[in-house]
């Protein structure tokens, strides 16, 4: 085994988590601000990768789509916030997980009415087309590498938002006491709104961006979505630096774990168990991961105290 | 007794006779698939009395009792392969085949729903909250990737049961006897839930959701009381499983994947939480919605989104708060 293979491997596990990390920031900083779960998040990175495969068809040019992916999304997300969403804040979990599955239904039915039963598929950009060499003597997709790249400065500039901006002063304001803020004149309902937008534009870009690398169908967000709620429990729900550190860690726990469990069980049983019992293991990796961080840390990493 | 509380009385003698009364119609009217339907009404009932008993009474909202429902499914059809095929399930030490007798798989599947109920309840029990509706679920996903890759068991594809295993006495071959035992076995649970719930541990259980500290300075620990409650929930949910498989002839993963335990949430939510009857109003409504929309538009999952979502946002309670009256003690 060479050292490009296993770089490569890595580099395909940092990929996976800064997807997931796009996707586990909506639902972290959701939950974190109003207490919310979204079990619809994957439903609006189905959308974002949906309009950039349709725009990016209709007009030619992959970034216009994946503007678009960004933006539709982010108008769904406030779309189903003000209609449905904010009646949710204050009702318990049970309901929340029950009306944004019904979401799902009706996102996925939805879908399937505007952009038919066949998936689409979308084309990588032609300048992010070639392979960049990897020390070590291998090569490495560029589009994959843009996407890390993407993802690593969403996160910087979520970060900067968070910490720097008025608004990300509110978010923040928001998590550590819901009522005060509004005592003090923020308007929280267009500050919800806000910060469900952002989300669902951030699971948007994830949807247009992973758009390219594989078929843009319906039900394309649940799996996704289920490995960020993995992603944000692990990292704590609502921090946003425990949803980045958990998403690399899953990530690469899923990636590598795909990649060497069957061969290291291939070192002493039969190969075809060994790819079975491997390849089982591997599926199960990051749920043994969060099970065994739960046990230990039960709030998370990176724990918040949200109210 | 209150009014309200004879009108739920009521509002249950009505969903039960009318359960038991649509298959003997359809047999009359030779529509056999009605009573195909009406089994899996009362199966699907099975599963969500189960759950009602961890969501309702005790509060722990398991996202993940698809893990239960698959796994009492795949006893009925790994017992039904090596019955099939004369072959063994463990060859050794012990020799154990396959059974082609319901009680046998039956028994199995409510063993092995308690024991992984045992073993994910001790750890998701710590946390609480949202935290505790993710760990299950993130269990449930463990035990459907691990169903994906086992080969031997069909793996993505499942297996098929090519013969319902038998009972004593009656002939579970035929639709309508099927029925009814499924009948039976959901009446049993709705009165073991009943009388559970009345008892000492029942007064514990509510406690234990509603103010557990208390319960704590009673001297009764609530972590053993929730537990407990846990594992009988999944155990109901388990034995709905083997008979859904016993029912489709077949098991496949989809039957431990998260949207059937969403599904099983709704049932219960759909019902009304915490109503003893909510379950079969919940799963006898989502059928009749199922079928009846499908047939009439290709769209029906758009319909029944958004009827549960006007369930969610105007009409708590579910439809036996409806009908009954809002419960006593929220």
């Amino acid at each position: 085994m060479s050292a490009a293979f296993l770089i490569e491997q890595l580099l395909n596990g940092v990929q996976l988590g800064v997807m997931l990390f796009l996707m586990a920031a909506g639902l972290t900083l959701v939950f974190g601000v109003m207490g919310l779960i979204n079990l619809a998040h994957g439903s609006l990175y189905m959308t974002g990768a949906f309009f950039c495969a349709w725009i990016a068809g209709a007009t030619g040019s992959f970034w216009l789509g994946l503007a678009g992916g960004f933006v539709a999304a982010a108008a769904a997300g406030a779309l189903i916030e003000v209609l449905v969403i904010r009646r949710l804040y204050e009702r318990d979990h049970l309901d929340q997980v029950l009306a944004t599955f019904a979401l799902i239904l009706i996102f996925s039915e939805l879908a399937r009415w505007i952009f038919g039963d066949r998936p689409l598929y979308l084309d990588i950009p032609a300048v992010l087309g070639g392979a960049v060499p990897l020390p070590g003597g291998g090569s490495y997709s560029a589009y994959r590498l843009a996407i890390i790249g993407v993802g690593l400065a969403m996160a910087a500039g979520l970060y900067l938002l968070i910490t720097k901006t008025r608004l990300g002063m509110q978010i923040r304001a928001g998590e550590s006491d819901r009522e005060m803020i509004g005592a003090l004149g923020v308007d929280i309902r267009t500050l919800y709104t806000a910060v469900f937008a952002l989300g669902a534009a951030l699971a948007g870009l994830a949807g247009g961006l992973v758009g390219a690398l594989q078929s843009v169908q319906v039900g394309m967000g649940e799996p996704v979505l289920i490995l960020a709620f993995v992603v944000i429990i692990i990292g704590g729900i609502g921090s946003v630096k425990g949803a980045l550190v958990a998403a690399i860690l899953v990530g690469v726990t899923d990636t590598l774990g795909r990649v060497f469990l069957p061969q290291l069980f291939g070192l002493f049983l039969p190969p075809s168990e060994a790819t079975s019992v491997g390849s089982s293991l591997a599926a199960m990796a990051i749920y043994l991961l969060m099970a065994g961080v739960l046990a230990f840390r039960p709030k998370g990493l990176f724990p918040v105290d949200v109210q | 007794m209150g009014p309200e509380h004879r009108r739920e009385l009521i509002v249950n003698a009505v969903l039960a006779l009318a359960l038991l009364a649509a298959p003997l119609i359809a047999v009359t009217l030779d529509e056999p698939f009605y009573v195909t339907l009406a089994s899996r009404v009362a199966i699907l009932a099975l599963a969500g009395v189960g759950l009602n008993l961890a969501l309702g009474a005790g509060g722990m909202v398991s996202f993940g009792h698809a893990a239960f429902f698959g796994l009492g499914g795949y006893v009925a059809g790994i017992a039904a392969l090596h019955a099939f095929e004369d072959s063994h399930f463990i060859a050794w030490p012990l020799e154990i085949g396959g059974s082609e007798h319901m009680l046998v798989i039956w028994g199995i599947a409510m063993a092995a729903s308690a024991a992984a109920a045992l073993a994910i309840g001790a750890i998701s029990l710590r946390t609480t909250g949202v935290y505790f509706i993710m760990i299950t679920l993130a269990f449930a996903q463990m035990i459907y990737y691990f169903a994906v890759s086992l080969p031997t068991y069909g793996g993505e594809d499942g297996l098929s049961i090519y013969l319902r295993a038998t009972l004593p006495l009656v002939d579970a071959d035929d639709g309508l006897t099927f029925f009814l035992v499924c009948y039976a076995l959901l009446a049993a649970a709705l009165y073991f839930s009943h009388r559970l719930i009345g008892a000492r541990f029942g007064a514990a259980l509510l406690c234990a959701r509603m103010n557990p500290e208390r319960l704590a300075t009673l001297g009764i620990a609530p972590y053993p009381v929730k537990l407990t409650a846990f594992v009988l929930s999944a155990m109901m949910t388990g034995l709905a499983g083997a008979l859904y498989a016993e029912l489709n002839g077949f098991v496949s993963p989809a039957m431990l994947s998260w949207q059937r335990s969403g599904e099983i949430i709704i049932f219960v939510i759909l019902g009304g939480v915490g109503r003893l009857f909510g379950p079969v109003a919940g799963a006898a409504l989502f059928i009749l919605l199922e079928s009846f929309l499908g047939g009439w538009t290709d769209r029906w999952q758009l319909v029944l989104g958004l009827i549960l979502l006007a369930v969610v946002l105007f009409a708590r309670g579910g439809v036996v708060g409806l009908l009954a009256g809002r419960a006593r003690h929220d």
